[in-house]
């Protein structure tokens, strides 16, 4: 039992380092699509994860990195689960992982918009973000596309320093 | 072990790992997720509606895509693309929630690519064509805010898992629709032209509307959200009236059949190849 526990924790811990196909300066867990790793009494280690985007299409390289790497690490029978409830949102990325985005000239997200009851509201009006440039730091910054290379991210420039930068999209 | 990149992990051969390149061998995007159906839910029902709204999303998706090296401006032409991409990655959760629900065990591709145009359940507004720049943002604003609209009551679903598919697409949708909208005003209160053409394009969209608010109550939440943005892109409220035929029965315009055409050749051609 206790063999199975360490071993779990052990399990746990590779899987949280597997990178991101997208984003590869994180891992699953700076992320937070890694929701759970646990072993089964016979030594499966069952790994949960969510998506970030319906349509990512980085879904599949992610089970099978995180597969790939626990087999390597002597956990022969690995299985993976999709949780889809609740969903994804980008305040699960860890205080770590936005440190790293920074890092790499990507803004991370802010806080999530809340969401009340009711519809969702259609805001018209320019919606004011501060989002601060990763490379010199300026407050003074643009979008220039709510889409970008990927789902999760978008297009901004910073006005002080010129250069564009990708930024995380609250979600 | 040197895996520096995910992507890595794929060429180095574990034996019941046979993908070669990234964004291969598909497989159930519903993986490990319980399939149980919850007792008094209908699962022919549950299935069909899971189709229906697969459907939708497919089909449109297609469209965004048909936009790909098109569109006015980069910018534009990602942001159709990563569209239609959601709504793509909705449609394989609902095709495969279909597939596990109706009895019949098929995956998302038999749904996708073995089916004809009049098995097909979409709303004709899905399958018309692009038209200009205009009429695909009008048709997005449409489309988006009524699907919004639908999946907010859909994320209270008995069915857990089409409940959670629900949940998840709200907040992207909330994204399509404001990108939609934010265009429409951007058109419709910007040149003669642009004004002229947005104009048109919503008195093209009016006769589907009827299609998109007969089976939900959804209609009285879509008229706000439309009433809103025309009025910010001073642009008139289509008006609308019904057209016989419902895409929901299997109806569909001239457009459907050579969309599919194209989006199912490659599959029906090598009907046993993996990618
Ligand atoms: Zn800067």
């Amino acid at each position: 039992m206790v063999t199975t526990l360490l071993d779990a924790r052990r399990a746990r811990r590779i899987a949280e380092q597997v990178p991101d196909p997208e984003l590869p300066m994180l891992t699953l867990a700076d992320l937070g699509v890694l929701r759970e790793v646990s072993m089964d009494p016979d030594g499966t280690v069952v790994a949960s994860l969510t998506p970030t985007y319906s349509g990512c299409p980085a879904m599949a390289e992610m089970r099978a990195g995180v597969a790939a790497r626990l087999k390597d690490a002597g956990y022969p029978r690995v299985e993976i689960r999709t949780v889809l409830d609740p969903p994804w949102t980008s305040d699960w990325i860890t205080p770590e992982g936005r440190r790293k985005l920074a890092e790499h000239g990507i803004a991370p997200p802010g806080a999530a918009p809340a969401r009340a009851a009711g519809p969702v509201p259609l805001v018209l009006s320019p919606i004011r973000r501060s989002v601060t440039c990763p490379r010199c730091g300026s407050a003074d910054t643009e979008e220039t596309s709510r889409f970008a290379a990927t789902s999760c991210k978008a297009l901004w420039r910073c006005l002080a320093c010129r250069e564009p930068f990708e930024y995380v999209k609250e979600i | 072990m040197s895996d520096d990149h995910v992507y890595m992990t794929l060429a180095e051969g574990h034996e019941d790992d046979t993908r070669w390149a990234y964004g291969t061998g598909f497989e159930d995007p519903l993986q490990g997720v319980d399939t149980d159906v919850p007792d008094g839910v209908d699962a022919q029902e549950l299935a069909a509606l899971c189709v229906t709204l697969a459907d939708d999303a497919l089909v449109s998706a297609q469209r965004l895509a048909e936009w790909t090296t098109r569109a006015p401006e980069l910018e534009e032409e990602v942001a159709l693309a990563n569209i239609g991409l959601d709504l793509l990655g909705q449609a394989r959760l609902l095709y495969s929630r279909a597939g596990q629900v109706d009895g019949t065990g098929r995956g998302e591709d038999a749904y996708a690519y073995f089916r004809d145009a009049g098995e097909f359940r979409n709303v004709r507004l899905a399958e018309l064509p692009n038209g200009d720049f205009a009429f695909s943002i009008v048709r997005l604003l449409v489309f988006s805010s009524w699907r919004l609209a639908h999946f907010e009551r859909l994320a209270a679903h008995r069915d857990p898992v089409l409940a959670a598919i629900a949940a998840k697409g709200v907040k992207e949708l909330a994204y399509h629709r404001q990108y939609a909208a934010e265009w429409a005003v951007r058109l419709g209160d910007g040149t003669e032209e642009s004004h002229r053409r947005t104009r048109r394009a919503l008195e093209q969209v009016a006769p589907y509307l009827g299609e998109l608010f007969t089976a939900y109550d959804v209609r009285d939440e879509v008229v706000a959200v439309l009433s809103q943005v025309t009025e910010a892109a001073g642009l008139p409220m289509p008006v609308y009236r019904p057209l016989p035929g419902s895409g929901r029965a299997g109806e569909h315009t001239e457009h459907l059949a050579p969309l599919l055409a194209e989006l199912q050749g490659v599959a029906r051609a090598h009907p046993e190849a993996t990618w």
